[in-house]
């Protein structure tokens, strides 16, 4: 579905990462790891589009990236940036129609159809009961939730989410994670940052560890996921215990104890 | 719904009600039952038997000046409207890329020396194209910023540059002949628009809704962050273009035969999103009822309620003013 080649990438004359390869297949699920301004959002970026790579490859579904319009990228990858609130006051279904633009022609408005993928992507999300809610009047996990909802009325095949879980409680981020994990047996791709390792571990099926723009190691990640490459990645020591029950958590040491 | 089915109904008849008004009222009132009555023979084609001074009036004098105000106040609220939503700030006006400054620099240009109307109303049209032309070129060159902020700051300081050409030109211009003009210009009057003024205005104003009305459900996406509207298959660049090109037009058109009437297109946009929300296809039709109507309501009063015209500038500010605040106090939801 995704495949990037030996990709360097930034923003225009400056160079954040480089060197970075990775491929993702139909309905995998993959985790990026790394420290604030390890270049997660920056690579998404570029894999989306938004920021011109500055060597080597992007391809998508078969074809090289620079190939296709933003509305052919907006077909295949559907995009779930970090929240923020500096929107007007649209309901949320207007707000998750407007996931619905790559497939309308350029006059057009949604028709009673993209209702129908719109309102399926909110009860998916557990959410129907707010359609008419202002987006501004939601709560922050809730607008979490909405940009999902508008990323999948878009019926992607890739989800590119920028760290779905940064703003969210314990709950909403389980929910989000099982989401994601769902999805991705539909046979939808799924790439996504978090901060937290242990996302990775229950529901990723590789991790990429991004540190100074380069990809450390990847894997899966109970392969990836060590002392060393934490302390490496974030500059502390931590466990990596196995659960009786099975699988993996990381577990921090505070003062190195 | 019912809401906002109301609020247009509600605009529709305001709108009715103040045109009825405005062609009645003034130093020779016209009562109501001559104004239907003219318009019935108008329609129908038949005679009528009002004295002549009622149909000079209502045609010739007041007509041409009420329509002015309705295209006008439409045009400077629905570039508004536009704009509003694409620099996703509800404090932005239609003059924001500088095109009322370029027009007004035109119209002194014009004025300074000693043009007729027609050639002062050309230059304004065509000094504020340019303005926009060159804040637009200038800002969209300024690689690795936001492209909105480079466009909003290169049109301060561009207008601030026309701002201070604008302040030579009245400080060397003929302070009895000149001047006046130049002032009266800045603070805008529909007072001496004809007919033909409003036949080379009206069409260029509709040219730029054109694409507006065409591309109401897109224009939303870009209220939204730039990079969320590309990854959702918008080219914001192509639309933004599009966009401004639009506003500019019907502004520019606007100005040149009104000169500069501040508040309308900032005002009135943002009323009209506390009764229908941010939809631009809900908000650009109510936009412009409103438009219309409080600008025909402006001037009405300007030509009424001294013995003296009052500039219209400066009523839409004085009203402008505490009804903006007031909605601002009222509103319950922010933008």
């Amino acid at each position: 579905m995704l495949k990037v080649e030996s990709l360097a990438f930034g923003f225009p004359g400056r160079t954040v990462g480089r060197d970075v390869s990775f491929e993702l297949a139909a309905g995998e699920v993959m985790c990026v790891l790394g420290p604030n301004g390890g270049g997660k959002t920056t690579l998404f970026r570029t894999v989306l589009g938004l920021l011109e790579k500055h060597s080597g490859s992007i391809t998508l579904d078969g074809r090289p990236i620079e190939s296709l319009s933003r509305a052919g990228i907006a077909r295949l990858i559907g995009y779930v940036p970090q929240g923020h609130s500096g929107y007007f006051a649209y309901t949320v279904l207007d707000f998750v129609l407007m996931g619905r633009t790559a497939h309308l022609g350029i006059f057009s408005a949604p028709s009673a159809k993209d209702h129908g993928v719109a309102l399926r992507a909110l009860e998916s999300l557990g959410m129907a009961h707010l359609a008419e809610r202002p987006v501004t009047e939601i709560s922050g996990g809730e607008r979490q939730l909405a940009l999902v909802a508008r990323a999948l009325a878009q019926e992607p095949r890739l989800l590119v989410l920028d760290e779905p879980t940064a703003s969210l409680d314990f709950g909403n981020q389980v929910r989000v994670l099982e989401r994601m994990a769902a999805l991705g047996r539909t046979g939808i791709s799924i790439l996504f940052s978090s901060h937290d390792p242990d996302h990775a571990f229950l529901c990723a099926e590789r991790a990429l560890l991004l540190a100074e723009g380069r990809a450390l190691e990847i894997g899966a990640p109970r392969e990836v996921i060590r002392a060393d490459t934490m302390q490496r990645l974030y500059g502390v020591s931590v466990q990596v215990v196995a659960l009786a029950a099975g699988g993996h958590t990381c577990l921090p040491s505070l003062n190195g104890r | 719904m019912s809401g906002r089915a109301l609020s247009y109904l509600l605009a529709a008849g305001a709108l009715l009600a103040l045109t009825a008004l405005a062609f009645a009222v003034g130093r020779y009132p016209v009562s109501l039952g001559e104004i239907a009555a003219l318009l019935f023979s108008k329609v129908t084609g038949s005679p009528h038997s009002l004295p002549a001074n009622v149909e000079t009036v209502v045609l010739q004098v007041r007509g041409p000046r009420v329509l002015a105000a309705l295209v006008v106040g439409a045009a400077l609220a629905a570039a508004g409207t536009a704009y509003q939503g694409m620099f996703r700030n509800p404090l932005v006006s239609p003059d924001i890329l500088g095109v009322s400054t370029g027009a007004a620099l035109g119209a002194v240009l014009g004025i300074f020396f000693s043009q007729g109307v027609f050639v002062i109303q050309m230059l304004a049209f065509a000094g504020g194209l340019a303005a926009v032309g060159l804040v637009y070129w200038i800002g969209s060159r300024l690689r690795g910023h936001d492209p909105l902020l480079a466009l909003v700051l290169t049109g301060v300081v561009i207008g601030t540059l026309l701002g201070s050409a604008i302040a030579l030109l009245k400080y060397l211009a003929d302070p009895y002949n000149q001047l006046p003009a130049i002032t009266y210009w800045l603070l805008g009057s529909l007072a001496s628009i004809s007919p033909r003024d409003l036949s080379v205005a009206a069409p260029l104003a509709l040219l730029g809704l054109a694409p507006m009305l065409m591309l109401r459900w897109r224009m939303n996406l870009l209220a939204l962050p730039d990079d969320e509207a590309r990854a959702l298959g918008v080219d914001t660049r192509k639309l933004r273009t599009v966009v401004v090109a639009a506003a500019t037009l019907m502004t520019a058109a606007a100005v040149a035969v009104s000169g500069i009437i501040g508040w309308v297109g900032l005002l009135i946009p943002h009323a009209a999103r506390l009764l229908v929300g941010p939809d631009f296809g809900r908000l650009l039709p109510l936009a412009m009822l409103l438009g219309a109507a409080f600008l025909l309501a402006v001037d009405t009063l300007c030509r009424t309620i001294a013995p003296i015209e009052v500039p219209p500038g400066v009523l839409t500010a004085l009203i402008g003013t505490p009804f903006f605040l007031w909605l601002f106090a009222l509103a319950r939801r922010s933008w």
